[in-house]
């Protein structure tokens, strides 16, 4: 057992960081990070950072070759990703494209489409994002009702997508629909990408508990996309999906915020009744606790990263970050407010304070974003420990006489 | 990075699940709580041909001279089969303190003894119903005279020696007892997980050898039990995947309401709780492993962190384990109780955990985790 890399794995951090800091400042760990790119400043750094990658090759190392990337390893992914999140740059746009939509069109879509759209989405000249949920389809996807009708060699779109991220900034986007509501529901779906700009597409952001807007719903009506951008056959749409939803699993990670480290340092000064609040014994229960979940995550990422590096296939363990980690957040965010007593309320320009009631207010986007701690909880269960499924009341009906309630 | 073990080690894990799953230690743990025998002798000769006595002690002592690391695969072997042998007390406790504060003397007269299993050993700490601390130990060890009482000692009535934790004018010590010497009465006290026995431990006017100094004995004691915590704690991840195991079957087997159990999401969810916590822990307790066999400075906090996940998972692995298999769970008829006891022993052989969450939060306050 040690933590050091092996030698490739050395060499490869040092071409990082060696880059990294001729092109970057490091990250200064005071200003929080603010990525609000409806704000067109930050946006333009975002696409210039993003170019300068490019152009030395480092925009998207798990590309293959052939589409301009380097076939990076996991393990160089993840030595690449430490070794950037230790620099001050703009961060999370451009993933949704280069890890979702760049591999559906990679697979699906033909060579000219390759060509045209995968350069500029490497590049960030052109930002693509994601059209799957819908108001009536979250945890059950292929339960959406977005409607596709063939005309001619194009197709007529109509319908809502919901918790679009970055749809408000986006060029293009992946969707999927429904073709046809006759026949069983995960067969009726096809998939497409989508110019953001077609006639019909409306954007408007959500507004989310947290005040802030990251979430688009966004409105089809009458909506023409040529057959030629079809990814996929027709009723191939859920196949073409699952791909994508299972590299976004993988990408809803660890969640950022207030942790135990926080808590003990706000313990350790904050008063209660007349005493640091460390020294009250359910103040330091909790703070064990999370410190061993803090912990568990962090080497369970090591054990994961320990297969990587061995260039073997990690076991299931890492299913177990988003669940673990939103909930601490909401806990720890809670601790910390309640820590206030009445005046808990108040908003304040305190950093911690911020940070604690940030926490309680994001943690519950955490909890469903990206697969609802219920949802996690099945797949654990079922791909994990191999329980059988729930018997399904939507199985070998046509979608339309699936029962669905009011909404 | 390689936060794993070797593929020897590996290899040695796998051998003694072979081993004990051949032996039916299982079944062996059921017969000796039965029959309250408090230990599988047969078990634990084979255990001893095996050499796993002498993991960790040095060859010049007739040992195998291995590392922490083979010794924590043996142990979550040990724990997943609730193997009813005293190892927990004879070697992470007992051989463990003499190998770290042992004279050559004393190494060489005991050593030998503990890897042919002539020699089982365990420590006498508690002396009330509540957690013993260095200001209420009231034995006393005064000219290496022993005298006072001792409750709860694992494994006292087949071992052959026991450390006894004492006080003199000068402090704390840490005393070596052979517990065939006169004046040394032993007596079974009835406890919840008879596979292994608790016993009192009198002493009357008792010679003993000095382990250590005779002033920090508590500290060598904190050193000791945070080293152990670790391979507890590796016992304790082995519990927890058994209990795991044996739900998640049975809630494939299980038929209600025309379905198995395990498609309700009641019981998967349940069951998937019992698997991030058994991961977490698992995870720190590779940490904590780590930290042990490379005398880390944060062993006290990743040895609390394992401990305290580790004693959480087993608990809530071994209760929802009965939990899931409703009436039959329990039954004594079913094994599901045999993790349950052997939950509570393992969480309280070392301490409470409420008392090691406290550790683990001095220890962060001692190494300033922010």
């Amino acid at each position: 057992m040690d933590f050091k890399d092996t030698q490739e794995e050395a060499k490869f951090r040092k071409k990082c960081r060696d880059w990294l800091e001729k092109n970057a400042s490091p990250k200064d760990d005071s200003t929080p990070q603010n990525d609000d790119f409806a704000n067109k400043d930050k946006m333009k750094a975002a696409k210039e950072w993003q170019k300068k990658k490019y152009d030395a090759g480092w925009a998207m190392l798990h590309w293959p070759k052939e589409y301009g990337g380097i076939g990076a390893s996991s393990m160089e992914r993840i030595i690449w990703a430490n070794e950037e999140s230790k620099f001050d740059v703009p961060k999370g746009i451009f993933e949704i494209g280069l890890g979702m939509c760049g591999p559906v069109m990679m697979e699906y879509a033909t060579e000219e489409q390759k060509e045209r759209y995968l350069p500029p989405m490497a590049e960030g000249k052109e930002i693509w994002c994601q059209l799957f949920s819908e108001p009536s389809a979250g945890s059950d996807v292929a339960g959406l009702r977005s409607k596709a009708v063939k005309d001619g060699d194009k197709w007529i779109i109509n319908g809502q997508k919901v918790w679009t991220s970055g749809a408000h900034f986006s060029d293009f986007g992946i969707l999927v629909v429904r073709h046809d509501p006759n026949i069983e529901k995960h067969k009726g779906m096809t998939f497409f990408f989508v110019d953001m700009k077609s006639p019909g597409i409306e954007v408007k952001p959500i507004k989310q508990i947290t005040g802030g807007s990251s979430f688009n719903e966004v409105y089809f009506t009458d909506v023409e996309i040529p057959d030629s951008q079809r990814l996929g056959e027709i009723g191939d749409g859920w196949k073409v999906a699952i791909t994508t939803l299972m590299n976004e699993r993988l990408a809803v990670g660890d969640a950022g915020g207030a942790d135990v480290e926080d808590a003990f340092r706000w313990a350790k000064n904050q008063d209660n009744l007349g005493e640091p609040l460390l020294n009250n014994s359910a103040a330091r229960e909790s703070i064990a606790d999370w410190y061993c979940e803090k912990s568990g995550l962090k080497n369970t990422k090591l054990r994961t990263m320990s297969a990587l590096s061995r260039g073997e296939t990690p076991g299931p363990e890492a299913s177990i970050t988003k669940i673990v980690s939103a909930g601490k957040l909401q806990d720890i965010g809670n601790f910390g407010i309640d820590s206030l007593d009445m005046a808990g309320m108040l908003k304040t320009e305190n950093d911690d304070i911020r940070g604690f009631q940030n926490a309680w207010l994001g943690a519950p986007g955490l909890r469903i974003a990206g697969g609802t701690d219920e949802i996690l909880r099945n797949i654990i269960a079922e791909r994990v420990l191999g329980l059988p499924q729930d018997p399904r009341a939507d199985k070998g009906v046509a979608f339309k006489d699936i029962p669905s309630g009011n909404s | 990075m390689n936060l794993d073990f070797s593929d020897d080690q590996k290899f040695l894990k796998e051998e003694a699940r072979k081993f004990l799953e051949k032996e039916n230690a299982l079944a062996r743990n059921r017969n000796v709580l039965e029959n309250e025998s408090h230990i599988d002798e047969e078990l634990w000769k084979k255990i001893v041909a095996l050499g796993w006595t002498g993991i960790r002690i040095p060859e010049e002592y007739g040992g195998l001279g291995l590392g922490h690391l083979e010794l924590c695969v043996i142990a979550e072997e040990l724990g997943r089969f609730l193997a009813p042998v005293p190892f927990s007390s004879s070697v992470y406790l007992f051989t463990e303190a003499l190998i770290i504060y042992g004279s050559d003397e004393i190494k060489k007269e005991l050593l030998p003894q503990l890897i042919s299993g002539d020699a089982i050993g365990t420590i006498a700490v508690t002396e009330e119903f509540f957690a013993p601390i260095a200001e209420n130990i009231n034995v006393t060890c005064n000219n290496g005279k022993i005298n006072g009482k001792k409750i709860a000692v694992p494994d006292a009535g087949i071992a052959t020696h026991v450390i006894v934790v004492a006080k003199s004018n000068k402090g704390v010590s840490l005393n070596i007892v052979d517990l065939t010497s006169e004046g040394v009465s032993v007596e079974h006290q009835e406890n919840i997980d008879e596979s292994r026995g608790h016993f009192s431990i009198t002493f009357d006017n008792v010679d003993s050898q000095l382990l250590g100094d005779a002033v920090s004995g508590w500290d060598l004691y904190e050193t000791l039990i945070n080293q152990a915590a670790v391979l507890f704690s590796y016992e304790q991840i082995g519990g927890s995947q058994a209990a795991l195991d044996m739900a998640v079957n049975y809630a494939k087997e299980r038929y209600a309401f025309g379905r198995p159990i395990g498609s309700y999401q009641a019981i998967k969810h349940k069951l998937a709780d019992m698997y991030i916590a058994l991961t977490l822990a698992k995870s720190n307790c590779y940490y904590a492993a780590w930290a042990l066999s490379t005398n880390s400075s944060d062993l006290a906090s990743a040895s609390a962190t394992a401990r305290v996940s580790s004693t959480k998972a087993f608990q809530l692995c071994s209760k929802e384990n009965i939990q899931t298999h409703g009436g039959n769970g329990f039954t004594w008829e079913y094994d599901c109780h045999m993790f349950y006891r052997r939950s509570k022993l393992l969480s309280l052989n070392l301490g409470s955990l409420s008392n090691w969450r406290e550790k683990l939060v001095t220890s962060l306050e001692q190494s300033n985790i922010n």
